[in-house]
């Protein structure tokens, strides 16, 4: 019998707004704790949350960027529940009247485009930290409290891990490209949910879903899905019904476990948050946002196929970075030779930039070093081989691509008298070359043409080379 | 003289006269504070070296007549946080609790150079009728130290009565300003919900909660009101009108008001002379031009059952944030952080408090959310319904406040369905979000004060405060005072 997997995604994301949803503390992460604290997100007595308009905007926009109806009246809940990390032990979110329902984005499977359902976006606020390390027991860290966050839920509309995976990268993308999350994993600005579920193929009823939460990484979520899509199959082919519950994702064994069934499944006694008047949108303000919004990734593929004749492979990866795609752009408009910009950003950069441990946002050069790059080739100034070396040095050392190749004297022979003194002499010490291309075998001009290199260091004008060599080589033959 | 028995408006002419200085009226207050308050025991919070200090500022930068309210003393109900003083909401959760914030109220007090006095009792978290749910203390009613100053604002309401500050503020929910505004003989007025900001308040019931006044006569009530009133944009509830002046049209008379009345006014359970002083009330109208109106109010049962639904589910939130983690009473000995929650909030929270939240949450758990809290808010909108209509047909309308006077300490503690029917009259003008006013009429053969409740339309202040005024005028309350 063959299965089907199912899977729904609650995508949640960060928001690269300033300041928290209901107070003016900072967002910002990685700084000391209990440094961004106010009575506010500390959720002292008497104290009142005042939403911040730039949470709504932000969501709207992720809204119109997954082709969302944006809620002209939504309303925020409080979601009750005890823990120390939750300083009002109850998380101010949205219930029955999310901002943003009913969207949809394509996906690209196999070369095969497929529509993926939103079933809403809502707004909430982060909860803390709990630091288990300490010796003076469970300290907690109240910073992220009140970040703001969206939820984005899916349809169970993916199947399989693979296509769980491309969703989430989809996600990913737009929500950068719109400037909306800076969707940073390790810093767990994005986090992944997933609902997963098995069914006979062919049969439209899904089956009973298991829960993972807090996947962290594409890979994690890929493996995540994969493991457990395959135990409930192993389940079922062995006769035993799948129960649904939360489970716990072990990255390190790669293996999942029961954490807690429905029945133990916590009654959250949502109602509407009294501290806060209900969100309303106008519909010209609506029209305004999506008039706002950034090109995104499909369209800015597009685009690079048709203004710079990428080949369609080379959009898609240009395109699927907000920092690549600018960084191209940013190249692109000094340097015209789009196709060889594309190469350096597909091939060499990200090789640099994995062993550097960087990132396009982190990369040590500028756009225009890399156009003055591209036109020291096209001048015939280096060699393309020449040019992966000053890549590299582009990556250690300082200042542009033209004085690191004037510091390594890597500059190309252009003199062509110096190179016909040079050629002269390599043809004159190699006699049995020129009479094996007297006799009609021309792999002999490749030696010669080694030669010439190897004498000057790689630096000769490869085609002005040639041409030397083979003026050189006829006037002997005659 | 007696410094203390006078109203805002007269102590501040004396001031203007130079018959005394701010200090000497601190001064006054103090001793009368430290001479009286033994005895009715309003106080949890006594700032008197303070606020002499703060008179003393007043008088020598020549400020007391900055403002109305500069160098006038009152009290504060203790769950007004106030920067850097202790406010416990009459909570062992928050015995040692000190907010390095202020109330939005207190902040325009202390920028008016009003002078506080002290924190004032209450019932804890403001649940309650009789300032028995205290804590701390149970403070009595100094028209009968045997009986209760009622509550929630028990301590407010009795620092005016007993001359121990010329105003206080206290917050009504569901009567909390109002009632022991009646059961003390003092003017108490809730005004519209988002009238005045609740930032700072510790809340109760966040859809409720609104913060008020406890005079000494309906004029003081505007001027308190004009200190307090007014957008406050940390407050997403507060409302963003232009300011008033409550004071103006205050003594234009009750010639030509639409008065109304409760045609099916339910006299079952209200005292006789709660009904004679209505009656009286009436008449008082009538004789100052005042056109008599009778109305329909259907729904005092299930304003009631509403009320206490959506109060307790608010509250089972609000109040949850009271686990012992950051601030305020943790348990001593715990296992495990679960635990340390059902110790702390065990022994932090006192039974009516824990009454009031388990209600809360059963309303809002699932399965019954429809049957109670859902159900509670429909209702909310058919008494609001209900009011529109109402004042369709009148500008006020005029009820009693509480359908007893004060009853004895420990009367109703053990009977909490008893004390929660004391809220009958005043409890669907918070479900409608509505002011009204409660003023002192005359005392009851015991000697205890009755109160008239006077309710206007949304915002219909100046309304409510304007027939108040034209009914204290023919009952001139004041020529009574509790002996203590």
């Amino acid at each position: 019998m063959e299965y089907e997997i199912v899977v729904g995604m609650e995508i949640h994301a960060e928001l690269l707004t300033n300041t928290k949803i209901f107070c003016s503390c900072p967002t910002k992460f990685g700084d000391p704790e209990n440094t961004h604290t106010c009575p506010i997100c500390l959720g002292m007595p008497g104290v009142l949350p005042v939403l911040n308009r730039d949470v709504v905007r932000y969501a709207v926009r992720a809204g119109l960027a997954l082709n969302c109806k944006i809620a002209n009246f939504s309303k925020m809940d409080r979601k009750n529940y005890f823990y120390p990390d939750l300083p009002k032990a109850y998380q101010t979110s949205q219930f029955d009247r999310p901002l943003c329902l009913g969207g949809t984005v394509d996906i690209n499977v196999n070369g095969q485009t497929k529509p993926i359902g939103i079933t809403r976006i809502h707004i909430e606020e982060d909860a803390g930290k709990l630091l288990h390390e300490s010796t003076d027991g469970t300290l907690v860290d109240v910073n992220r409290c009140g970040v703001p966050l969206i939820e984005i839920v899916s349809e169970p509309d993916i199947r399989g891990p693979e296509e769980a995976r491309i969703f989430a990268e989809k996600i990913r993308n737009t929500l950068e490209y719109t400037g909306v999350s800076d969707c940073k994993m390790e810093e767990g600005s994005i986090r992944f949910d997933v609902n997963v579920s098995v069914r006979e193929k062919g049969t439209e009823k899904l089956g009973t879903r298991t829960e993972m939460k807090n996947l962290n990484s594409f890979r994690a979520l890929e493996r995540a899905i994969k493991y457990e899509s395959k135990r409930q199959i192993i389940e079922l082919k062995k006769g035993h019904p799948i129960i649904q519950e939360t489970r716990k994702w072990d990255d390190v064994k790669g293996i999942s476990s029961a954490m807690r069934s429905k029945e133990d499944a916590q009654d959250y006694r949502y109602f509407p948050e009294p501290d806060l008047v209900p969100i309303t949108i106008t519909d010209e303000e609506i029209k305004k946002a999506k008039s706002e919004l950034p090109e995104l990734p499909e369209a800015k593929k597009a685009r690079y196929m048709a203004e710079y004749d990428l080949p369609e492979y080379d959009a898609d990866l240009i395109t699927s970075s907000k920092e690549m795609a600018q960084f191209f752009e940013e190249t692109v408009k000094i340097s015209n030779h789009p196709k060889q910009i594309a190469n350096w950003l597909m091939v060499d950069i990200p090789a640099h930039l994995k062993e550097k441990e960087l990132s396009i946002s982190t990369i040590p050069f500028v756009p225009s070093d890399l156009a003055e790059l591209i036109d020291l080739i096209q001048n015939g100034m280096i060699s393309g081989k020449i040019a992966k070396f000053v890549m590299e040095k582009m990556f250690t050392e300082d200042g542009s691509p033209k004085e690191i190749v004037e510091r390594n004297n890597w500059a190309q022979m252009q003199d062509e008298g110096e190179l016909q003194t040079i050629i002269e002499k390599i043809v004159e010490d190699n006699p049995k070359s020129v009479s094996d291309i007297s006799s009609g075998n021309k792999k002999a001009y490749g030696f010669l043409t080694g030669q010439v290199m190897k004498a000057t260091k790689g630096k000769a004008n490869p085609q002005l080379a040639n041409k030397i060599i083979r003026e050189v080589v006829a006037k002997k033959i005659n | 003289m007696n410094i203390n028995r006078l109203t805002i408006h007269e102590t501040k002419e004396a001031l203007s006269k130079g018959e005394f200085s701010s200090e000497e009226l601190v001064a006054s207050y103090a001793d009368r504070i430290e001479k009286v308050d033994p005895k009715v025991d309003a106080f949890l919070l006594k700032c008197l070296d303070d606020a002499k200090e703060h008179a003393k500022k007043i008088d020598s930068e020549g400020k007391t007549e900055s403002s109305i309210l500069s160098g006038i003393p009152y009290a504060l109900k203790d769950n007004i946080c106030t920067k850097d003083i202790k406010t416990t909401a009459a909570s062992k959760m928050l015995y040692n609790f000190v907010p390095p914030y202020s109330a939005d109220v207190y902040e325009r007090l202390q920028n008016l150079d009003s002078i506080m006095l002290g924190k004032v009792n209450m019932d804890e978290f403001a649940m309650g009728s009789s300032t028995e749910n205290s804590a701390f203390k149970t403070t009595k009613n100094p028209w009968d130290l045997s009986t209760v100053p009622g509550g929630s604002s028990g301590g407010s309401a009795v620092a005016v009565a007993a001359d121990m500050a010329a105003y206080a503020l206290g917050s009504d929910t569901g009567g909390s300003i109002r009632q022991p505004a009646s059961l003390c003989g003092v003017v108490g007025l809730k005004p519209t919900y988002g009238l005045v900001s609740r930032y700072g308040l510790i809340a109760f019931a966040s859809s409720l909660d609104q913060i008020g006044t406890f005079t000494k006569d309906v004029e003081d009530a505007a001027i308190v009101l004009n200190a307090i009133a007014g957008h406050d944009a940390k407050d997403s509830t507060s409302l963003n009108i232009s300011k008033k002046d409550y004071t103006v049209n205050l003594k234009r008379g009750a010639k030509g008001l639409k008065v109304g009345i409760l045609k099916n006014f339910n006299t079952e359970g209200v005292q006789e002379e709660v009904k004679t002083a209505m009656d009286e009330s009436i008449a008082a109208f009538k004789d100052a031009g005042a056109e008599i109106v009778e109305v329909d109010f259907r729904y005092f049962k299930q304003a009631l059952a509403a009320y206490y639904i959506v109060a307790c589910a608010e509250a089972s939130s609000n109040l949850a944030r009271y686990d012992g983690v950051r601030y305020g009473y943790r348990a001593k000995e715990y296992t495990d952080y679960i635990d340390m929650y059902y110790k702390t909030r065990s022994e932090g929270f006192g039974s009516e408090v824990k009454r009031r939240i388990m209600l809360g949450t059963y309303a809002l758990s699932s399965g019954y959310y429809d049957a109670y809290y859902k159900k509670g808010m429909q209702v909310r909108t058919v008494i609001i319904n209900e009011y529109n209509k109402i004042f369709e047909q009148c500008d006020v309308l005029m009820t009693p406040t509480s359908a007893t006077t004060a009853f004895k300490i420990g009367e109703k503690v053990d009977d909490p369905l008893q004390m929660y029917m004391s809220d009958t009259f005043t409890v669907p003008i918070n479900i409608a979000g509505i002011p009204a006013v409660s003023i002192p009429t005359k005392l009851d053969q015991k000697g205890l004060p009755i109160g008239i409740q006077i309710v206007g339309p949304a915002l219909g202040e100046e309304k409510i405060l304007q027939a108040a005024w034209a009914l204290e005028q023919s009952f001139n309350f004041r020529k009574n005072q509790p002996s203590l």
